[in-house]
């Protein structure tokens, strides 16, 4: 909308990120926690749902939840207990969701970004369900000629993490997300792939008048895939609400569903959405109590988190803020440079991390990698060639390419391209005074040259003669000061 | 048939008798009069043939084939069996045969029993007379004008009229212990987790417990001590070995403190006939050295409405499940909800049907404390209270059924009355303790006309959580004091 709307509004926002955990088996089954494999072959009596069987809790579950709470800052009550969530859908086996209602196994927690503070509401175990594909008509259960489940998915863990409505634009919620991403990884309990769903997002969205404390009515948008969905459906969700107020209507509270396609959220409201869900108290499960014993162990195996080691490798490498966003958030990155780093014989720390932030980073992003396929000593070893003046800036690029595409060493390139400098004052002074008397008459030229313009000819002349003679493997700082003091 | 299980084992281990034979036997009785009682959903003497001669070749061989060998077992229909229909005696479970065997069913086999068919219970196990079955009423063999009671009623006659030595029920609010009253077989309600219900198709989980029927006390006793112990497929399950109950069980009831529930024996409702039965119980045990007195446990005259609250509550959401969408009965729609909708409404019956909306009503948004809510203190209440007499008691007694066995239809139309029933049941279940029911005597229906047969009365042994071992020792004294003679 305009810009007068935009000043004039304040857009609340609270999150609920659903992340699913990596844990090798289901929530409440034996079955592989495993993405993307033929439909319905992970599946057995109890994430089916079928009658008779019973869910049986799996303590690692429990575990990545304890090590969320560390990270967060939750509070861990003594007990927590599994509710069921009961509403009618075909890709919940059970047709009801067992999940965690009003005793979390996590409470009252928190996030910094950017030296702003967001308070976590809690993070609950719940079950996710299958997957439904909808066939024929607009591919909406509604609408469609049937409808197909995989069940791979149910039962798979998932941590549920409530924001406070402490978030105050789409760029913060970005953020949050990303910092959030980024602790989840650290702490080891989720491979946080948005594209493959393993991190879901809902937005509670409101706006009020700039300036003023009582929170509008919000609206919950669902089906945010990606970091982009959720800038764009937050300013949408700004707009549409803000314009609402100003037209002198109300904004209903009710559930909308981001459309990526068309770039605006639509309505949710149908029969089927007009849930009581009924809850109360899971009577197959007994509730959690985290022992002592394994609240300690979660705690001597806590990894340092994101915003410490950013903080670590601004301070000690010197590397910028982003640098040190960058290396941190992306998975495996920093862990790749800082074991190059503590390999590196010649060069600095900070070397290390502009090839990372850059070529390394490029490479693995354009074949899809991450860092972990790499072997960090490999870089070492080409920083230090630079910084020795072995190789060229420019030449290192390609030995890194070919190094990380082929997994061989910098210095085995180097020696079979024949690609290493002559940086030796006395063989490349040598080479000067011979090329500077075979070409007599240019350095004559250059002598008597009436502008600087023709005399930087000259000189660009006898400089490009010696590396020809050098067959380019000159050190050209040598040897252009080797060239200036004999020309001066 | 006068065959005990602990004969029969013990006559099929020595060689004695052949597991075939044994069957045969059985299988006789069952071609003679099962078209009267229809005491199984399915029969399966096929399948029992061929185990019983592997039972046969074990024992040629030199093997043990365990406690229960040769032993003909039925299993009541909401037991979940591998390959073989399940029905709950409901059209909504039409065609489905389990993938697994519950935990019971697979402790049972590898002791040895054979197992003869599933029986007829109330749908769902909701019912205390056997008529609430999608297949037809059981009958009492004893009288075939009377119910067998419910909802395990197919079980009781099948122990009762000698298809089988042993059964296994499932007892939710007193569905082993009023039909084995009815019946005039000995049947338990162990206590809640003694024995995994994984595979029990769950009628209301926090009040489910499988347990035994048998003509005699010894014989439930060895067949709790097959089917009991920790299941790790069933959270709910108590972390101990079954206990040893035979061991003790003749060691007399001498020095017990025994004290009679007054209001669940003096109250309105109790036939004068089945009062006297649970005095004269008493007076035997007394003079077997107990000490007898009458107590007062006031909360369990709640406990018929709490029970009508929290087990509707459970059901509704147990049930949810049969949708169409995975297994059993499936009735097409324009649309997923109508679809849901048909295939309930065609596959389940009244009763049925009449709890879900009472469970749904109970759990829903505005009412949860008032009914759900409040049934759980007064659950909390009669815990309480048996704890207070349990401090002065060993073990209790009451009737188990207020009235001898009625006839077919007496009570169908008015569910209330039928509710009535298990007044003496429900407690144990609330309270998640043992009870079992004894055979004492016998009484003339009230009113009935000349030429009834008198019918079995039962009476109730109750006992704390884990009080087992006593409760089969109180109530093996009853039998040896029983009127009609004990089995030895």
């Amino acid at each position: 909308m305009t810009a007068t709307t935009a000043r004039a509004w304040e857009t609340v926002i609270g999150l609920e990120v659903h992340c699913e955990l990596a844990t090798s088996s289901k929530l409440f089954c034996g079955c592989a926690n495993q993405f993307g494999d033929e439909p319905n072959t992970h599946v057995c009596p109890v994430c089916l749902g079928l009658p008779g069987s019973l869910p049986v809790l799996n303590e690692r579950a429990v575990e990545y939840a304890l090590r969320v709470a560390e990270a967060l800052h939750l509070r861990v009550p003594e007990r927590s207990i599994f509710s069921r969530k009961n509403y009618f859908y075909p890709d919940m086996p059970k047709d009801y969701q067992t999940s965690q209602y009003d005793e979390p196994i996590t409470i009252d927690g928190w996030l910094d970004i950017d030296g702003v503070r967001v308070g976590i509401t809690r993070a609950h175990l719940e079950e996710d369900t299958g997957k439904s594909l909808h066939v024929g008509g607009g591919g909406r259960i509604h609408d469609a000629d049937h409808s197909l489940v995989d069940y791979n998915r149910a039962g798979v863990p998932l941590l549920e993490i409530v924001s406070e409505p402490d978030i105050r634009s789409a760029e913060q919620a970005k953020r949050y997300v990303e910092e959030l991403r980024a602790t989840l990884l650290a702490v080891g309990v989720s491979d946080v792939k948005m594209e493959e769903g393993s991190l879901r997002i809902d937005a509670n969205v409101s706006v009020r008048p700039a300036g003023t404390t009582e929170f509008g009515t919000r609206a919950e948008i669902k089906n945010l895939n990606s970091l982009r969905s959720l800038l764009r459906a937050v300013d949408y969700e700004t707009a549409r609400q803000s314009a609402l107020i100003e037209a002198g209507e109300r904004v209903v509270q009710e559930t909308r569903h981001w459309d990526e396609d068309g770039g605006r959220t639509i309505s949710g409201r149908s029969k089927e959405e007009a849930h009581d869900y009924r809850y109360f108290p899971e009577p197959d499960l007994v509730p959690v109590a985290p022992t002592d014993e394994m609240r300690a162990r979660v705690r001597s195996t806590m990894p340092e988190l994101p915003a410490a080691r950013r903080a670590r490798l601004i301070e000690s490498w010197g590397i910028k803020d982003e640098d040190a966003r960058v290396l941190v958030d992306v998975p495996g990155l920093a862990d790749y440079a800082e074991r190059a780093v503590a390999a590196l014989k010649t060069g600095t720390a900070r070397d290390v991390a502009n090839w990372v932030r850059q070529d390394v980073l490029a490479y693995l992003n354009d074949r899809g990698l991450t860092a972990a396929v790499l072997a960090p000593e490999m870089l070492a070893e080409l920083v230090a060639l630079v910084t020795d003046g072995t190789i060229s800036r420019g030449q290192a690029k390609d030995v890194l390419a070919e190094s990380m595409a082929e997994e061989k060493w910098p210095r085995d390139i180097v020696g079979e391209r024949g690609l290493a400098q002559v940086s030796d004052a006395g063989e490349l002074g040598a080479v000067v005074d011979a090329v500077l008397d075979a070409n007599a008459a240019a350095v004559g030229e250059y002598r008597t040259a009436e502008d600087d313009k023709a005399r930087q000819k000259k000189r660009g002349f006898l400089m490009g003669q010696v590396m020809r003679e050098l067959k380019g493997k000159g050190n050209a700082q040598v040897v252009n000061e080797l060239l200036d003091a004999r020309l001066s | 048939m006068n065959d005990s299980a602990l004969e029969i084992a013990a006559d099929v281990r020595a060689g004695r008798r052949s597991a075939r034979d044994v069957l045969e036997e059985h299988l006789a009785q069952i071609a003679a009069r099962e078209a009267d009682v229809h005491a199984f959903n399915l029969a399966t003497a096929d399948d029992a043939r061929k185990r019983a001669e592997e039972i046969d070749a074990a024992v040629a061989r030199g093997d043990d084939p365990g406690p229960l060998a040769g032993v003909p077992v039925a299993l009541k229909d909401n037991l979940c069996t591998r390959g073989i229909p399940t029905t709950c005696s409901s059209r909504i479970l039409e065609g489905w045969r389990p993938p697994y065997d519950a935990t019971v069913v697979q402790r049972v086999r590898a002791a040895g029993a054979i197992t003869v068919g599933k029986t007829n219970l109330d749908e769902f196990a909701m019912g205390s007379s056997t008529e609430n079955s999608a297949f037809g009423p059981t009958r009492n063999p004893r009288d075939l004008s009377r119910v067998p009671g419910g909802s395990s009623g197919g079980s009781a006659a099948a122990v009762a009229a000698g298809f089988a030595s042993i059964a296994l029920g499932s007892d939710t609010g007193g569905s082993v212990r009023q039909p084995a009253s009815l019946c005039g077989v000995v049947g338990v309600k162990p206590t809640y987790g003694a024995v995994s219900r994984y595979g029990l198709i769950a009628f209301a989980s926090s009040l489910d417990q499988v347990g035994p029927f048998a003509g005699s006390v010894a014989d439930a006793a060895l067949l709790l001590e097959v089917i009991g112990g920790h299941d790790p497929c069933d959270s709910t399950s108590i972390a101990e070995p079954a206990p040893p109950l035979l061991a003790d069980l003749e060691r007399g009831v001498d020095g017990l403190r025994i004290g009679i529930v007054e209001e669940l024996t003096d109250t309105e409702g109790i036939q004068p006939d089945v009062k006297a039965a649970v005095e004269a119980a008493a007076s035997a045990l007394a003079d077997a050295g107990a000490k007898t007195e009458r107590v007062s446990v006031a909360s369990t005259m709640y406990g018929l409405s709490a029970y009508y609250l929290i087990a509707p509550a459970e059901a509704s959401s147990n049930l949810a499940r049969y949708d169409g969408v995975r297994y059993g009965l499936r009735v097409d729609g324009a649309d997923v909800a109508e679809m849901n909708a048909r295939t309930r409404d065609a596959g389940f019956g009244r009763e049925v049907k009449r709890r879900i909306m009472l469970g749904t009503y109970a759990l829903s948004a505005g009412y949860y404390d008032a009914y759900y809510g409040q049934a759980q203190r007064v659950r909390t209440l009669i815990i309480r209270d048996f704890e207070r007499a349990y401090e002065q008691f060993d073990v209790l007694l009451s009737p188990t059924s207020p009235t001898v066995a009625f006839e077919l239809g007496a009570k169908t139309a008015d569910p209330l009355t039928m509710y009535l029933n298990d007044i003496c049941t429900i407690p144990s279940n609330l309270a998640g303790h043992a009870a079992m029911s004894v055979p004492f005597g016998e009484a003339l229906p009230a009113g009935a006309p000349s030429g009834t047969p008198a019918l079995p009365i039962g009476v109730q042994v109750l006992a704390p959580a884990r009080g087992e071992q006593v409760m089969f020792r109180v109530a093996r004294a009853i039998e040896m004091a029983s009127p009609g003679g004990s089995r030895t």
